[in-house]
């Protein structure tokens, strides 16, 4: 068991983490080109933009965390707070 | 074999079998619990559609099983959950959970195939009754808690089912379970009571409260019957309620910002859950037929590969007791096949091309389109984005990936496994073959889901929203998996009645205590007078001799004499 929790694993290298993100950022830009050559068609006026589904999709995802973070403030309690009887 | 006629409720076969595994022991018992779903599944598909039963009841004409292309998908899609959650389940030995394990499937199909209100009302009871000992079973004080008020919610739902149930036979003199529509108090009860079931926005909170709280591999059955039986009830019932688009679409959007803050992972899934159905919702309240066949697609798609996330993380708490995303991460090393089955499960629900959630989820966004629902559209675009990031990445991420929590558990056990495999493999089937599913649903399709423009668009959405992740998560500003309780809806019942009840008790008690003492002060202030007065010393109470009552008269008599001299 020692060696197997001793053993180099594809994450364990930060290099290969980096190469995660660098692939993800390759495959974003490769796919916000591709609206300049495969024309979409269009049922609702805002698709037409360039790169509307990436532009929504990441800032949808930011919005969606940052008001998250914000709602914590409001929200969170300790993780017993419903099994004490007392208040 | 007499019991072999396209008669035969599917039900039936699950109730016998649960008797069965009463009085069977060891691998008896299992054998009889996998052969059940494969035969029943079998057994409908020899079942013509326009197949019904028809029962007089103390006046009422049930008809407590109707066959036709809506009751049917759902049929064959609880006998697969069914047959998934056994096998996954095989190496629970608890008489109790095995035994309501097949009530609640036999129940959900008994739901589907119900084709009046009163049968359905039966077996909408029945899926509470067998269900909450999955979640009893935990045997820890938050399961049995949470049980008491899943029993409590639900039990709610079917009251207001059965009141609405007897409304529309006043009305109508009918128990027939079709379109039922919402501009009567009696459709308003029962859509109510679909609600509760459906986790409308505000009813929702027995389910994120419960499932989390039931066994590993209870919440496995929990997550594929009881919402889906609602779904389908909505379908049957309120097609094209209006109403139903507006509800969905909050659905889709808030339950994402608490998966988001949640800890624990089945919480992050019970959440997603919401999620996903109202995606199904909005496509009942659009009611065309691409918006129906979407809504009824995805609850297919999603009893299976959120099945299948649901059991990755069940076999994640099985092995390790932790389920807190917080106290898990590096597990990929050690739980290689269970990682890939989870992302395959997470590539499903966030409807990348190829998986499952992406042939039945854009019906529903196209569908949206063609009605010009636009804030709906933008809205369950904004969702589609969410449901990527917290179920999607989050659930493989924080379990699977990110810090090494240094638990090094193995592998999940063969029939998890083997269970994990079968969802996974149906995933990408369907998503690759739509027109597996495609040609089982209620009305036909001409609907392609893999033209360049939806394939591109959906791309475009998940690589942005999977680059925000890594921007957040390298940048520092996503929040940390904290040990928590947030807020929900529930807190309303679990903490501010409660509390209101005791502060109106206490005030109550002050005031009573204070009313006792005050009357109590006058009574003794009463009787201490008549004690002075009346008392054994009191002036009232002395006795009298007679030499005094002479003496005074004499006095009495010399005044009188005195007065009469001096006035005279």
């Amino acid at each position: 068991m020692k060696n197997e929790s001793d053993k180099q694993h594809v994450f364990d290298n930060p290099r290969n983490v980096r190469l995660v993100v660098r692939v993800l950022i390759v495959c974003c830009v490769i796919l916000l080109l591709a609206d300049l050559v495969i024309h979409r068609h269009v049922d609702n006026p805002l698709e037409a933009l360039f790169g509307f589904y990436a532009f929504y999709g990441f800032v949808a995802c930011v919005v969606l965390v940052l008001l998250a973070k914000e709602m914590r403030k409001v929200l969170m309690r300790n993780e017993d707070y419903y099994d004490s009887v007392d208040d | 074999m007499i019991l072999w006629t396209t008669d035969l409720p599917p039900f039936v076969l699950f109730y016998a079998a649960a008797f069965a595994a009463l009085y069977l022991r060891g691998w008896w018992r299992s054998v009889v619990m996998l052969l059940v779903p494969v035969a029943g599944g079998i057994h409908l598909a020899g079942v013509a559609d326009g197949t019904a039963l028809h029962l007089s009841v103390l006046g009422f004409e049930l008809q407590p099983y109707r066959v036709d292309a809506l009751s049917r998908l759902f049929g064959y899609l609880f006998h697969i959950a069914a047959f998934i959650g056994i096998v996954y389940s095989l190496h629970v030995k608890d008489t109790r959970q095995q035994v309501s394990a097949l009530l609640y499937a036999g129940s959900a199909l008994g739901a589907v195939f119900a084709g009046d209100l009163m049968t359905l009302f039966i077996f909408w009871e029945m899926l509470t009754l067998s269900s909450v000992f999955l979640i009893l079973a935990r045997d820890t004080e938050r399961s049995r808690s949470a049980a008491v008020r899943y029993l409590v919610i639900q039990i709610l739902s079917g009251v207001l089912l059965l009141a609405g149930a007897l409304l529309w036979y006043q009305k109508t003199g009918s128990m027939a379970f079709t379109f039922i529509g919402i501009d009567n108090v009696a459709g308003l009860l029962i859509l109510a009571a679909f609600g509760i079931k459906c986790a409308f926005p505000l009813l929702h909170n027995w389910l994120t409260d419960s499932y989390p709280e039931a066994t590993p591999t209870g919440t496995v059955f929990l997550s594929a019957f009881t919402t889906k039986v609602a779904v389908y009830a909505l379908v049957r019932g309120f097609p094209g309620t209006e109403e139903l688009i507006y509800i969905g679409a909050v659905m889709t959007c808030f339950p994402i910002f608490y998966a988001v803050i949640e800890n624990d992972l089945r919480r992050v899934l019970a959440y997603s859950m919401i999620n996903q159905i109202g995606f199904m919702v909005v496509g009942v309240g659009i009611g065309t037929e691409l918006a129906l066949n979407g809504a009824v697609a995805h609850a297919f798609n999603d009893v299976i590969f959120k099945g299948l996330l649901m059991m990755s993380m069940g076999a994640v708490l099985h092995l390790t007791g932790r389920i807190n995303g917080s106290d898990l991460g590096g597990l990929y090393k050690s739980m290689p096949w269970t990682t890939t089955f989870c992302i395959i499960g997470a590539a499903s629900i966030s409807a990348f091309p190829l998986f499952s959630g992406f042939v039945s989820k854009s019906m529903v966004m196209s569908a949206a389109l063609d009605g010009n629902h636009q804030v709906v559209w933008l809205m369950l675009l904004f969702a589609s984005a969410g449901v990527f990031h917290h179920a999607g990445i989050k659930i493989p991420f924080f379990a699977f990936f990110y810090k090494d929590a240094g638990l090094r558990p193995g592998e999940a056990p063969p029939n998890m496994l083997i269970a994990m495999a079968i969802s996974a493999l149906l995933c990408i089937l369907i998503g690759v073959f739509p027109s597996i599913l495609y040609g089982s649903l209620p009305f036909a399709v001409d609907y392609n889901p893999y033209d360049s423009s939806h394939v591109l668009a959906q791309l475009q959405i998940l690589f942005f929203s999977a680059a925000a992740f890594a921007w957040l998560k390298l940048s520092g500003i996503y929040p940390p998996e904290l040990h928590s309780t947030n807020l929900d809806f529930d807190w309303t019942y679990r903490r501010f009645a409660p509390q209101l009840i005791s502060r109106i008790t206490l005030l109550m008690n002050t005031m009573y205590q204070g009313l006792r003492n005050a009357v109590r002060r006058r009574y003794h202030a009463l009787l201490y007078k008549l004690e002075q007065h009346n008392g054994p010393q009191g002036l009232l109470a002395r006795s009298w001799p007679i030499g005094s009552m002479a003496l005074w008269v004499a006095i009495l008599l010399a005044s009188t004499l005195s007065l009469y001299f001096i006035t005279g």
